[in-house]
């Protein structure tokens, strides 16, 4: 579209690096509990944590994301529907038009349930499956896991619950199988979704084993660019996007600016990918509750701030990457205003090895602490747009950044 | 061209709208004001939408008011030059489902 309107001169990704009053959505860890211990879990997800949010906390959390008009929330965990609550809270949600999308390993997808969610217009749900074969997923998930996960999606496509999400993280392993997956989720009448591996909570330990290889990442590019017309990726290739064209999303870092992660005890994290004390705001449980931590904390002023190129400025592609994935970079022990660790040009690489014996930051267990300063140089000036968009209206996304 | 700029892939433009009819939001549709314009979600289809100017949100919100989305533009305060924009804004927003015709 190319008629002038004055209105929309700026690019809409420039506003949302400034942040907006509220999230467009944000994903609520409802509980570190799992009965499964995936090996790249980004949480680090295990057992209950005693200070978890109660019933009435996690409702009156509902309350505050409506009051902000958060239209929906992903729910994970740790796996969600093992707490006793978890329908209660999804009902609440509803009930004040907050809609859910939830994560889970289906091992409690009942018939009954299954029914259940094919009902509802405003609950969605994803399940999780890292292998188009049981021998590819279950190394990752789990013995059984595989097996548990295509019975939670035949009873939901048998309850007729049309275009349920299956979400895969791509791994050195399991990209080869990119048309085994979509023929998956076709069988189903599912929708895939494909997201990165990050090296975020367990998945440090297993990261430099499991990540893509380069020559692994283009050729999901590829097929991102050729089969993916209906496959969602939450955002989560825009490093990709150095390759030559951005692939559907935002492509933009939401941290903290349009999107943020509720821990299951209130910690507020900029994503879903940095849980460390780098990355905490603060906590609902606080004074002003969310909603102040999302609009006042210093981390997120911070995140919202123009943020300095720094190694990646002299690069011709930093407009389409802007840098890629800040978690990426701090937990594989990057500089943050460098370049992704999976740079397409093979910068990130370099870096890995010029690292020499640092040690990369480990995850955080404790919730509890104050954050310390995110290490992102700061620059008054922002770097010359794109061309700016001049359409009143700039399209829709179906899929934002979450895990 | 990042997808933020153009209709989304797979969405036909053009069948589903018509300047001269009355729409409405869609009832599965919520609207957020922003600084730049709006947020609009379809919760029937999980899809989020950017309305890029703040006229753009008061010609949404009054489509159900005006006797046709022209009108709609025009009461919005739409120049002139402007309504071609306008009215291609709301044909991706029909194609999309986020507006619909109503019954006059």
């Amino acid at each position: 579209m190319t008629v002038t309107v004055p209105s929309a001169g700026i690019r809409l990704v420039d506003r949302f690096e400034q942040g907006l009053d509220a999230p467009i959505c944000l994903t609520w860890e409802l509980t570190y509990a799992c009965n499964l211990a995936c090996v790249h879990c980004l949480s680090s997800s295990g057992r209950r944590d005693p200070r978890e949010l109660s019933t009435d906390e996690g409702k009156a959390l509902i309350d505050e994301f409506e009051r902000m008009q958060i239209f929906y929330v992903n729910i994970g965990g740790g796996e969600p529907t093992i707490r006793s609550d978890f329908w209660e809270l999804v009902d609440h949600a509803t009930a004040h038009h907050v809609g859910v999308k939830f994560s889970t390993n289906g091992s409690r997808i009942t018939e009954e349930v299954a029914v259940r969610l094919a009902g509802s217009d405003y609950v969605d749900v994803q399940i999780s499956l890292d292998g188009a074969t049981a021998e590819i997923n279950d190394a990752v998930r789990g013995d059984g896991s595989f097996a548990t996960a295509v019975t939670a999606m035949e009873r939901l496509a048998a309850a007729g619950f049309a275009g349920f999400k299956l979400s895969v993280v791509v791994t050195r392993h399991n990209v080869g199988q990119l048309d085994g997956f979509k023929a998956i989720a076709d069988r189903y009448g599912a929708q895939l979704r494909l997201t990165r591996l990050r090296p975020s909570g367990r998945g440090a330990d297993v990261w430099d084993e499991l990540h893509p290889t380069a020559g692994q990442q283009r050729e999901l590019y590829d097929w991102l660019v050729a089969r993916g017309q209906d496959v969602l990726t939450g955002d989560s290739f825009f490093h990709l996007a150095a390759y030559g064209g951005a692939l559907p999303g935002l492509n933009l870092c939401g941290a903290g600016r349009v999107v943020c992660l509720v821990d299951p005890v209130g910690d507020v994290y900029a994503c879903p990918f940095a849980i460390h004390d780098e990355f905490l705001a603060g906590n609902v449980r606080s004074s002003g509750g969310f909603t102040s931590v999302w609009r006042q904390s210093d981390l997120f002023t911070e995140l919202r701030a123009p943020q300095n190129a720094g190694a990646c400025g002299s690069c011709g592609h930093y407009d389409a990457c802007r840098g890629g994935c800040m978690a990426a970079k701090f937990f594989t022990g990057l500089p943050l205003d460098g370049p992704d660790p999976e740079c397409v040009l093979g910068h990130g690489e370099h870096a890995l090895d010029a690292r020499g014996d640092v040690e990369a930051p480990r995850p955080s267990p404790d919730h509890s602490s104050r954050p310390r300063r995110v290490p992102v140089a700061l620059t008054p000036g922002r770097r010359p747009g794109r061309q700016c968009d001049q359409s009143p209206l700039a399209g829709s996304v179906p899929d934002l950044g979450d895990d | 061209m990042p997808p933020t700029t153009t209709p989304a892939p797979g969405v036909e433009t053009g069948a589903s709208y018509d300047a001269e009819r009355p729409y409405a939001l869609h009832p599965q549709v919520s609207l957020r004001p922003e600084s730049f314009g709006a947020l609009a979600y379809h919760f029937g289809t999980r899809r989020l939408s950017f309305l890029k100017s703040r006229t753009l949100l008061a010609v949404v919100e009054s489509l159900a008011l005006q006797p046709s989305g022209l009108e709609a533009c025009r009461a919005a305060g739409v120049p002139p030059e402007e309504l071609g924009a306008y009215q291609q804004a709301l044909r991706a927003l029909a194609d999309s489902g986020m507006i619909c015709e109503r019954v006059a």
